[in-house]
């Protein structure tokens, strides 16, 4: 290996000429964050909404559930992003898709639409499982003792499913951090771009793209241990909670 | 809204498309899908193995390669695999190579975590007492392996082999972060060249719908077809 190592690379200016190099990884991170943090309200809110409508015995709304979850599953999140960044502001009217080019951080806005809306698929899959994994005779009780349908979702069917469901969650909410990488491709300066960025300018390729994996791992880490405990905070005695978490990520 | 939609664009970069773009998609998802099916095996067997060293090892690589961005992995990979190979072959130098095989070596290497992952859970769910029995019949690990534990867990998994390929199909649309002529980039270089960005980006997104949408019709029909009741 004739690879000319240089870890000091970090605490040198990067060309921005006020951080260091380490500096911008950092504020990369946070970017990456703030990214996943504000697409996950999205994932979850609208995923759970699709996950609860695909569990109605109205058929309509079960297949309007269907049919979106296949929409936004099936498509590439690379394609879907460039669709909200690039085709979106060409189909609204022409004052508004002005606007939206126009907007600081368009790129932060757009990432997190689509990679919300893109995670809230997988979110509604879950969702939709984690329902129907309760025995039928809970909707059946809960109908019985007189709650409404929603009701029963609120007092019942949620709070059980929402538990169960607790460690693919997790697993989504790894992806949903991991897939802000993508939005580098339509210009945020997220960890993976930083790291990108500093090897473009400092030729130090491995010690950039090392510090940025062992950022992730970290960050990894650091949401498997939160979400464990969370799940030993909702345990409900008796019930699930007892086999901890089988370990995390599927794809 | 559609009034000054230019089909036309699409129609005389039909060939280009698909013929160089798809092309290169559907190889290297075909490639990296088998390469990864292996490795990922190898892998999951080493996990299983309870020997420490070869299952802690399977275990790092498949928590490293599952906790870091495929993105990242695909920089990585472009400026390792070079040092690799001039590793590999001796050479004096970091050896050239190709946009094809800089992204199969990446592909194949990070999905045989999760295939690994897959094919952990159908190795365990062989029950133990045929693999006892296997034993108790004199044959050996590899025997076991591949005339008893693997063509059963093979079977049962295929439907979730065969999602993961879904997956890995929509993935390999991030080589387009190298400008590497996929099925995406070569929509996108059109899109640029002829300033059509609409039309070709709905285009793409239609294309990889459609695919995505028959083959996981086609897994699922594949899912009642298959399944070994125990």
């Amino acid at each position: 290996m004739n690879y000319h190592w240089n870890w000091g690379i970090f605490w040198q200016t990067s060309p921005d000429g006020t951080y260091t190099y380490f500096q911008t990884l950092v504020l990369g991170t946070r970017w990456t964050l703030a990214t996943a943090l504000s697409a996950w309200v999205i994932a979850l809110s609208v995923g759970s909404i699709i996950g609860v409508l695909r569990t109605t015995p109205r058929p309509w709304l079960v297949r309007f559930g269907d049919a979106y979850v296949e929409l936004f599953r099936n498509i590439p999140l690379l394609v879907q992003m460039f669709l909200w960044y690039f085709v979106l502001p060409e189909l609204v009217p022409q004052s508004i898709g002005t606007w939206l080019k126009q907007l600081p951080n368009a790129s932060f806005f757009t990432a997190v639409v689509a990679l919300g809306f893109y995670t809230s698929s997988r979110v509604a899959e879950q969702v939709r499982a984690g329902i129907n994994s309760l025995p039928r005779g809970q909707r059946f009780a809960g109908l019985a003792l007189g709650l409404t349908l929603p009701q029963t979702y609120r007092y019942v069917l949620l709070p059980m499913g929402f538990r169960i469901i607790l460690p693919p969650l997790t697993s989504e909410f790894l992806n949903i951090i991991k897939n802000s990488s993508v939005a580098l491709t339509i210009g945020l300066m997220e960890l993976t771009a930083r790291a990108r960025a500093m090897q473009e300018f400092s030729f130090q390729v491995f010690e950039a793209f090392t510090v940025a994996t062992i950022i992730y791992i970290l960050i990894n880490i650091m949401v498997t241990f939160g979400m464990a405990y969370l799940e030993r905070f909702v345990a409900v005695p008796g019930f699930i909670g007892k086999q901890r978490a089988a370990p995390v990520v599927t794809h | 809204m559609f009034s000054n939609f230019d089909f036309d664009v699409i129609v005389r970069s039909l060939s280009y498309l698909f013929w160089d773009g798809m092309t290169f998609t559907l190889m290297l998802t075909a490639l990296a899908t088998t390469g990864g099916i292996i490795f990922g095996t190898m892998l999951a067997m080493m996990r299983l193995s309870g020997v420490p060293p070869l299952s802690l090892l399977a275990a790092g690589y498949v928590n490293l390669m599952r906790s870091v961005p495929l993105v990242l992995m695909i920089f990585w990979f472009y400026f390792l695999v070079p040092y690799i190979g001039q590793w590999v072959t001796g050479a004096s130098a970091p050896i050239r190579v190709g946009a094809f095989t800089s992204s199969l070596v990446t592909f194949t290497l990070f999905e045989a975590a999760f295939f690994c992952e897959i094919m952990r859970a159908g190795i365990q769910s062989i029950p133990r007492g045929q693999i006892a029995a296997a034993y108790a019949l004199g044959m050996n690990y590899r025997l076991t392996m591949s005339e008893i534990v693997l063509p059963q867990a093979f079977r049962n998994m295929i439907p979730v082999l065969l999602t993961q390929t879904i997956i890995l199909f929509q993935d390999t649309s991030l080589v387009y972060v190298l400008s590497i002529t996929d099925f995406l980039g070569a929509a996108s270089k059109v899109a640029q060249r002829d300033g059509r960005l609409v039309e070709m980006y709905l285009f793409a997104a239609l294309v990889y719908f459609l695919i995505s949408l028959l083959a996981s019709r086609a897994v699922r029909r594949l899912q009642q077809r298959v399944a070994i009741i125990l």
